[in-house]
């Protein structure tokens, strides 16, 4: 009965506006909003955590080596990371596009 | 149709009193209809109930404009009543009807139902035990339907309903017993 | 067991839900909406009901929490009128969106300013563009047997829109009357179960209420249009099944036409209004005036196939609104004359009713006389 109804652009319209398939987020990359490009510099990192407590789109996590790294596909460059690192260990530039 | 008006203070039962009249009419195989003249609740505030029977199903949704009877629960309110009642207006009232001062052309009829629920239930509640006279007085409804509206409605309240019955039962004959006089 | 009592409108109501097994009862139990709540609570707090009542602190969060109810895919109620309804404005185009069969009782009240506790119809009238469903009710045996209908239309695969069931406020919600209380085991088998095909799951899962850019949005609300078009065969065909299986049903469904053969007048109304319009109309037929109604019991979907065709051969139809929408007239005057704008017919609107004054047969016989002499509707103050 629920026809599969698609808008112009070949987006599937289910009824309800319900998205079927979880985590779908993870397909829009919003590491392009960014104007700033935090890093860190793993010399001065004590590995506190807060970067990666703090971040609002969970783009900081830890790799195998114990060190925080940034996620660059959702990073919107908001800079709270480097805010809130008690050794300033993140600095930042301009996103060159 | 016969269309009943009621009239009491709020918390002396006139709405549930009406309500009693309706399903004691239904049991009786009528058809019934009960509503309050919507207001905010207050106690002490004068209330009016309104009943409706008849034999085929009731449309009517206005208001009552005049009534064949009103049933007039607390004495004071003798004058509040504005609709015209062409047949009966019984009132719960040690008085004479003529000493009332109620201005109209129906037949009045005065009955201490108070003094009966003092006697039977111990607290002037005089909401059911006035259907008592109701039955007794009009032949509208029969005192056994009354007494299975009152279970119905009160069922769950306990001892009170039994002495609510008793003091129906009184009334009741008391007022035949007026009507004889 | 089949059971005919007198009872009040609330009560009934309340039997109906309970007979329909809803899960969830978010309520925010105060008045308006006080006794239909009031009966359910009881019903759940001796065991007659296996459902969770919730308790919440608005009709804001009542409606929001059935919204959360309908997400995890169980049948649900909520009930509410007047501020109530207009405080839950911003969630209920939500339901709708998210085709939820949720299912509402709404005490038809005046809203305020000034602040009023009487029937009008101004709540639900300013929620009919939101995409639920709204059926009125004439009288509460009408409010039970609407309540029942209602799930099993809402819940038809095609339909998924939320209801709301309209009775007055005080007039229906208030009076005791005859009802027949239909068995369980009839309901249930006539209502069915619902088992949505999607709803949230630890297992499976999926997301709700997620946003749609302008090149989906507009397709989202050409559903909800094109679920309400299917409402108007739907409610159709569910007033038939019903009227099969208990013997009662309500016109086609969507209008009841009463003594409109031959009528050559004819008034529109929806709600409890109509009872005694009924008794005006025998009158005037006995005193050989060709006049008729149109009861209207789905003001939405909007039956205007249905109003065409019961119309077209009058000379004056009068549509009694018990609400205004300020600065304009009543919407059902303005709704019934846009569906009969090809039609010869001379229609004309009257307000009526308002923060809970009284419709009588003496107001409803003088917008009779005013449209059997070509007048103007007026407010029957």
């Amino acid at each position: 009965m629920d026809k599969e109804l698609k808008s112009k652009d070949g987006v599937i319209l289910t009824k309800g506006a319900v998205i079927r398939e979880p985590g779908s987020t993870k397909k829009y990359k919003t590491g392009d909003w960014r104007t700033f490009k935090p890093s860190i510099d793993q010399e001065k990192c004590i590995k506190c955590g807060k970067c990666w407590l703090n971040c609002p789109d969970a783009a900081i996590y830890k790799d195998k080596d114990g060190k925080f790294q940034i996620n660059y596909d959702y990073c919107k460059g908001c800079l709270i990371c480097a805010k809130v690192c008690p050794v300033k260990a993140i600095g930042f530039v301009v996103e060159e596009k | 149709m016969k269309q009943i008006i009621f009239l009491g203070r709020g918390g002396q039962g006139a709405v549930t009193s009406s309500q009693v009249l309706a399903i004691s009419a239904f049991i009786d195989g009528k058809q019934s209809q009960a509503f309050p003249n919507f207001g905010v609740e207050r106690t002490g505030a004068p209330v009016r109930s309104y009943c409706r029977i008849d034999d085929k199903k009731i449309n009517l949704r206005e208001q009552l404009k005049e009534a064949d009877y009103a049933l007039i629960l607390d004495p004071t309110l003798t004058k509040n009543l504005n609709e015209k009642i062409t047949s009966l207006i019984i009132v719960n009232s040690n008085k004479k009807p003529v000493d009332l001062g109620l201005q109209t052309n129906a037949k009045v009829i005065c009955i201490d139902i108070t003094k009966v629920a003092m006697e039977k239930i111990g607290k002037p509640f005089v909401n059911i035990s006035a259907l008592g006279a109701f039955a007794a007085l009009t032949n509208e409804i029969t005192l056994e339907s009354l007494e299975k509206a009152v279970l119905q409605q009160m069922g769950a309240k306990g001892s009170i309903v039994e002495k609510n019955i008793e003091a129906v039962r009184e009334v009741y004959k008391i007022s035949k017993n007026d009507l004889q006089k | 067991m089949v059971e005919k009592k007198v009872m009040s409108g609330s009560e009934a109501i309340a039997l109906a839900v309970k007979l329909c097994k809803p899960l969830v009862l978010p309520m925010y139990p105060i008045t308006p909406s006080t006794l239909v709540p009031e009966k359910l609570s009881e019903f759940v707090a001796n065991g007659e009901l296996n459902a969770q009542m919730i308790y919440v602190e608005s009709e804001h969060s009542a409606i929001s929490a059935l919204y959360g109810a309908y997400a995890t895919g169980v049948r649900s109620f909520t009930a509410t009128a007047s501020q109530g309804l207009a405080l839950m404005h911003e969630i209920i185009p939500i339901v709708s969106a998210s085709r939820f069969p949720a299912v509402m009782f709404i005490a038809n009240r005046a809203l305020s300013g000034p602040l009023s506790i009487w029937n009008d119809h101004s709540d639900s009238m300013s929620e009919r563009d939101q995409g639920w469903i709204q059926l009125f009710c004439e009288d509460i045996q009408e409010a039970f047997d609407t309540i029942i209908m209602a799930y099993k239309i809402a819940e038809k695969e095609n339909v998924s829109l939320p209801i709301m069931v309209c009775a007055d406020g005080f007039i229906l919600t208030h009076v005791y009357e005859p009802v027949q209380i239909e068995e369980q085991e009839k309901i249930t088998d006539f209502v069915g179960t619902y088992n949505p095909k999607d709803f949230l799951d630890t297992k499976n899962p999926k997301t709700f209420g997620a946003f749609a850019q302008p090149n989906t949005y507009f397709e989202f609300k050409e559903q909800v249009q094109d679920a309400m078009m299917e409402a108007l065969k739907e409610i159709k065909n569910v007033n038939e099944e019903f009227g099969k299986k208990f013997k009662r049903k309500y016109g086609d469904g969507l209008i009841e036409l009463i003594e409109m053969q031959d009528a050559e007048y004819a008034l529109l109304i929806a709600g409890s209004t109509i009872g005694t319009a009924r008794e005006v109309v025998k009158d005037l037929r006995k005193k050989g005036k060709k006049v008729g109604l149109i009861k209207l019991k789905s003001v939405r979907p909007f039956p205007t196939k249905e109003l065409i065709l019961a119309s077209k051969k009058l000379k004056g139809l009068g549509i009694i609104d018990r609400h205004i929408s300020l600065g304009y007239e009543g919407a059902l005057c303005t709704e019934t004359k846009a569906a009969l704008v090809k039609e010869k017919v001379n229609v004309t609107g009257f307000i009526a009713g308002l923060g809970g004054r009284d419709i009588d047969r003496e107001r409803i016989r003088h917008a009779f006389d005013l449209i059997i002499n070509g007048k103007e509707g007026v407010w029957l103050k």
